[in-house]
C-alpha cells in the first residue's frame, strides 16, 4: 500500500469515527429490535429507517458500490473501517438487511442495467425495503421443494401459494422470490424461477406471525393469484435454482459485495460481564457470586475461543486438520454460545430475572426478550441438530445418517 | 487479537509433524512403556534436529528463539502420546536463559544444547500447583546452600544430568540448578503415575549442599510457571486432535445393528463438539505462545491460563467419549484410548486443572 493511500484511510478511519461519535442516535425511549427479524413495530422501523438513511447520506454504507448507481465507488476496505466504527460505537443497525446484503449485492452480480438503476439507491437509502421469499410452511429450509407457484399469463405471472418466516414483510415494498414456474421438468429443480416481485399489488399479504416473546417481526405471506408484471423475472424462465444458490452465498457470508454496516445488535460476553458488575443476586452484587465468577470466566474464554479462531485459520501452517472446521461450524458456535449466554445473563439477576419487557425489569427487560430470542438463530437457518450433522459429516467425513 | 507463525516456527512445525508420524507410532511407546526404558534413539534424533537448543540464544549455540517456539514441536509429540523430556529440558533452558547468570549460561546452557538432558522438580508430595505452597527450603550457611525436601513428578531425572528445582530461601521461592551427580545414590526413586508414558521420580534433596551460584535470579519462579504450563497446554492440544483422530477413524469403520456407528447422531454430535474444542484450544494455544514471546506479563498469562483450562477441559472430554465410543473394546488395555485418557489425567492433574485456572483467571480479568 503506498503512503499516500495509508494516510487517506487513517483520514476516514478519524472522520467515521468522529462522525459516529457525534451522529449515533439517542436512546428512543423504547425498545430497539435485536437484529432485522424483529422489527414488530411502526415506531421501531421508522427509527432504524430513519438512522440507515442517515448514515447512507453520510456517505457510510454502499462504499464499495458503484458510483453510477448510489454507491460511494470506494475500495472495500473503506467499508470495513466504517462498519467496524459502527460495531465498535454499537450504533443501530441497518434495518434493509435484505437489500443490503443479499438483493443488493445479487442485482449488482447478475442483475440487469435497468434493475441496477431502479433498485440499488433505494435500497441503499432505506426508501425501498425488501424482504426474502424462499422458505415455505412444508418445506423449511429445503427450497428444492419449493410450491408457491408462477404462472405466465400474458405480460404478466400469476403467484400463488405461500412463504413463510419473511422478516419484515408488512413493510417491504420488494421481495426476492422463488417460485415454481413449471412441474414438468425432469429434476425438482429445473422447474424455480427467480423473482425482484412488488409486495404492493393485489392478492399478497403478508400476516405477521406473533413470536414466543409476543412481538411481530416475521410473516407468513399468502399469494392469492397475485398479478406480478414479467419483467420481475430474474434471468431466463427455470434458472431460479441457480439465482437462489448465488443469494445464499450472500446470505451466509461466503461472498463479499455487501453494502456494509451492522444487521443486529452486538451481545457478547463482555456485555455480561458488565451487566454483572451492576446488578444484584440474591443480595449482592452479581460479579461477587462465586458462582457468577466461575460462570463468567468460562464464558471469557469461550468467546475469545471463538475471536481467536478466525484469527488462527487464516495463519498459513495453522490451518489445521480439518479443513472447513471453524467456517461450518461458525453458525452453530455463534449461536449456541449467544443462547447460552442469555440464558446466564438472567441468572445474574435474583428474583429480577422473572420479570419481562417493562420499566421495572433490568435494562427495560432486553435480558429476558434476548434469550427468548436467541432461538431465532439456533433454529432458523438449519437447527443446531442440523449444523451438529453438516460438521460431522462434510468435516469429520463420517457417515450420514 | 493476532496470531502469527514466523518462518522458522512453520519450519518447526512441519519438521516435527512428519518426524513423529514417521519415527514414533504408537507401537513404538507401547513398546518403551513396557519395558520402563528412556528411548535414547529417540532423543538424539530430536538433539540433531537442533531441538534441544531451540530456546537457547546462538551465542551458546542455540536457535536463539523464545519458549513458545516448542509450541509447533511438543504439540506434534502429543498427537502420538510420546514421552520425551524435551519439555522439561526446553523450560529449564529457556529459565536459565533468562535468569541465570553469564557464568551459569556459559555452563549450563551449551551443554544442554549438546543433548544432556534438564529435569524438573517443582511438585512436592503436598500436590500443590501454586509454587507458595513449595516446603523445601534452602538456607544460605556456609558459602552454599543446604536443602530440605522432598520434589515428586521429576521426569526422567535417572538420564537427566541436570534437575531445576524450587525451594524457598526465607519466604521467597527461588529456583536451584542440581547437577544430578551431585544426588547421592538411593534418594531418587521411581514413582507409578498414570500416564504410564511418562518415567516419574520422586527425589529426597534432605541433606544436599550446593554451591551459591547455584541459584537463578528471583522471579524465575513465574517464568518456570507460565512456560511449563504454555508447553503442557500444547502436549494437550495434540492429545485431542490425536484421540479425534482415533475415535472418528472407529467411528468411520465400526459396525452395529448393520449401520456404521458414526452415523449415529448420539455418537456423530459429540465428535463435533469435541472437533470445536479442538480448534478452540489450539488456537488459544498459539495466541498465548505469541504472547509469552513477549514476556510474561498479564496478558500472556491470562492467554496460557485460557490455554490450560481449554486444554483440560477439551482433553478430558475428548478422551473419556473416546473410550466410551469405542464400546467394549475401549475397556480393554490394548486400544489406544486408554494412553490418551491417561495422559489428559497427566496432564490436567501435573498442571492444574481447569478448576485451579479459572480461579486465577476469575482475579486476573474481573477484579
Amino acid at each position: 500500500m503506498s503512503d499516500v493511500a495509508r494516510i487517506e484511510i487513517e483520514e476516514f478511519r478519524e472522520e467515521v469515527r468522529n462522525w459516529f461519535t457525534e451522529n449515533k442516535p439517542q436512546d428512543p425511549g423504547f425498545l430497539l429490535p435485536e437484529t432485522f427479524m424483529e422489527v414488530g413495530t411502526d415506531e421501531q422501523f421508522e427509527f432504524l429507517r430513519d438512522w440507515q438513511r442517515k448514515v447512507y447520506e453520510a456517505g457510510y454504507i454502499g462504499i464499495s458500490w458503484p458510483k453510477d448507481y448510489g454507491g460511494g465507488g470506494r475500495p472495500q476496505i473503506f467499508q470495513d473501517i466504517a462498519t467496524r466504527e459502527m460495531v465498535t460505537q454499537r450504533v443501530p443497525f441497518m434495518p434493509n438487511t435484505i437489500g443490503l446484503n443479499w438483493a443488493g449485492p445479487l442485482i449488482l452480480k447478475v442483475g440487469t442495467e435497468e434493475n441496477k438503476r431502479k433498485y440499488i439507491k433505494n435500497i441503499l437509502s432505506a426508501e425501498d425495503i425488501w424482504c426474502q421469499g424462499f422458505s415455505e410452511p412444508e418445506a423449511g429450509s429445503d427450497l428444492g421443494n419449493t410450491r408457491c407457484s408462477a404462472r405466465r399469463d400474458g405480460d404478466d405471472y400469476i403467484i400463488n401459494g405461500s412463504k413463510i418466516w419473511t422478516s419484515l414483510g408488512t413493510y417491504a415494498k420488494y421481495m426476492i422470490l422463488l417460485a415454481r414456474t413449471s412441474k414438468e421438468k425432469s429434476s425438482k429443480y429445473a422447474g424455480l424461477s427467480f423473482f425482484l416481485a412488488p409486495m404492493g399489488v393485489d392478492g399478497i399479504d403478508p400476516e405477521p406471525i406473533q413470536k414466543l416473546t409476543g412481538e411481530y417481526g416475521f410473516c407468513q405471506t399468502f399469494f392469492d393469484d397475485a398479478r406480478i408484471p414479467a419483467d420481475c423475472l430474474m434471468g431466463e424462465e427455470g434458472d431460479g435454482w441457480k439465482t437462489a444458490m448465488i443469494t445464499l452465498t450472500f446470505e451466509r457470508g461466503a461472498s463479499g459485495g455487501q453494502a456494509g454496516g451492522t444487521s443486529m445488535m452486538e451481545l457478547n460476553a463482555y456485555d455480561v460481564l458488565e451487566l454483572a458488575r451492576r446488578v444484584r443476586r440474591n443480595g449482592k452484587l452479581a460479579i461477587e457470586d462465586t458462582y457468577v465468577r466461575e460462570k463468567l470466566v468460562s464464558f471469557l474464554i469461550e468467546f475469545r475461543g471463538n475471536q481467536l479462531m478466525s484469527a488462527r485459520e487464516k495463519v498459513p501452517g495453522l490451518t489445521g486438520d480439518w479443513p472447513g472446521a471453524v467456517s461450518l461450524s461458525g453458525k452453530l458456535r455463534n449461536t449456541e454460545l449467544r443462547r447460552r449466554l442469555t440464558q446466564f445473563s438472567l441468572s445474574l439477576m435474583g428474583a429480577n430475572a422473572a420479570r419481562f419487557v417493562s420499566e421495572n425489569s433490568v435494562d427495560g427487560g432486553k435480558w429476558q426478550r434476548s434469550y427468548l430470542n436467541s432461538f431465532s438463530a439456533t433454529i432458523g437457518g438449519g437447527t443446531s441438530e442440523i449444523q451438529h450433522n453438516i460438521v460431522g459429516e462434510r468435516v469429520l467425513g463420517l457417515p450420514k445418517d | 487479537m493476532k496470531i502469527t507463525l514466523s518462518d522458522e516456527q512453520r519450519l518447526l512445525l512441519e519438521t516435527a509433524q512428519s518426524f513423529f508420524i514417521d519415527r514414533c507410532p504408537i507401537e513404538q511407546t507401547r513398546k518403551n512403556m513396557s519395558n520402563g526404558k528412556f528411548d535414547q534413539s529417540l532423543w538424539q534424533e530430536m538433539v540433531e534436529l537442533g531441538w534441544a537448543g531451540v530456546n537457547i540464544p546462538e551465542e551458546f549455540g542455540g536457535l536463539g528463539l523464545g519458549i513458545e517456539s516448542l509450541v509447533p514441536i511438543v504439540e506434534s509429540m502429543g498427537r502420538f502420546v510420546v514421552g520425551s523430556p524435551i519439555k522439561s529440558t526446553a523450560v529449564a533452558a529457556g529459565l536459565i536463559s533468562s535468569f541465570g547468570t553469564y557464568e551459569q549460561k556459559s555452563i549450563y546452557l551449551p551443554r544442554i544444547v549438546k543433548g544432556e538432558i534438564a529435569s524438573i522438580g517443582f511438585i512436592e508430595e503436598n500436590g500443590a500447583w501454586d509454587d507458595g505452597f513449595v516446603e523445601t527450603v534452602a538456607e544460605l550457611r556456609d558459602g552454599g546452600f543446604s536443602l530440605t525436601g522432598k520434589k515428586c513428578f521429576v521426569t526422567d531425572v535417572d538420564c537427566s544430568s541436570l534437575v531445576l528445582v524450587s525451594a524457598k530461601v526465607k519466604n521467597e521461592t527461588n529456583i536451584f540448578i542440581i547437577e544430578t551427580s551431585e544426588i547421592p545414590e538411593g534418594l531418587v526413586k521411581r514413582e507409578v503415575v498414570i500416564d504410564e508414558t511418562v518415567r516419574s521420580f520422586q527425589i529426597d534433596l534432605n541433606g544436599l549442599f550446593i554451591g551459591e551460584n547455584q541459584v537463578l535470579g528471583s522471579g524465575s519462579n513465574r517464568l518456570a510457571d507460565l512456560s511449563s504450563l504454555l508447553l503442557n497446554a500444547a502436549e494437550m492440544s495434540g492429545g485431542v486432535s490425536g484421540v479425534l483422530q482415533l475415535t472418528v477413524d472407529y467411528l468411520k469403520n465400526r459396525k452395529a445393528f448393520d449401520r456404521l456407528i458414526g452415523s449415529y447422531q448420539s455418537l456423530k454430535h459429540p465428535m463435533v463438539d469435541i472437533l470445536i474444542s479442538s480448534e478452540a484450544l489450539r488456537s488459544h494455544l498459539y495466541y498465548a505462545a505469541n504472547c509469552l514471546s513477549s514476556g510474561p506479563d498479564k496478558e500472556a498469562e491470562i492467554a496460557i491460563r485460557m490455554a490450560s483450562a481449554s486444554g483440560s477441559e477439551a482433553f478430558a472430554y475428548a478422551s473419556d467419549r473416546a473410550i466410551q465410543f469405542h464400546g467394549g473394546f475401549g475397556f480393554t488395555y490394548d486400544c489406544n484410548a486408554q494412553l490418551y485418557m491417561r495422559r489428559a489425567l497427566w496432564c490436567q492433574y501435573q498442571g492444574g486443572d481447569q478448576v485451579y485456572q479459572k480461579k486465577l483467571l476469575e482475579t486476573l480479568l474481573l477484579d
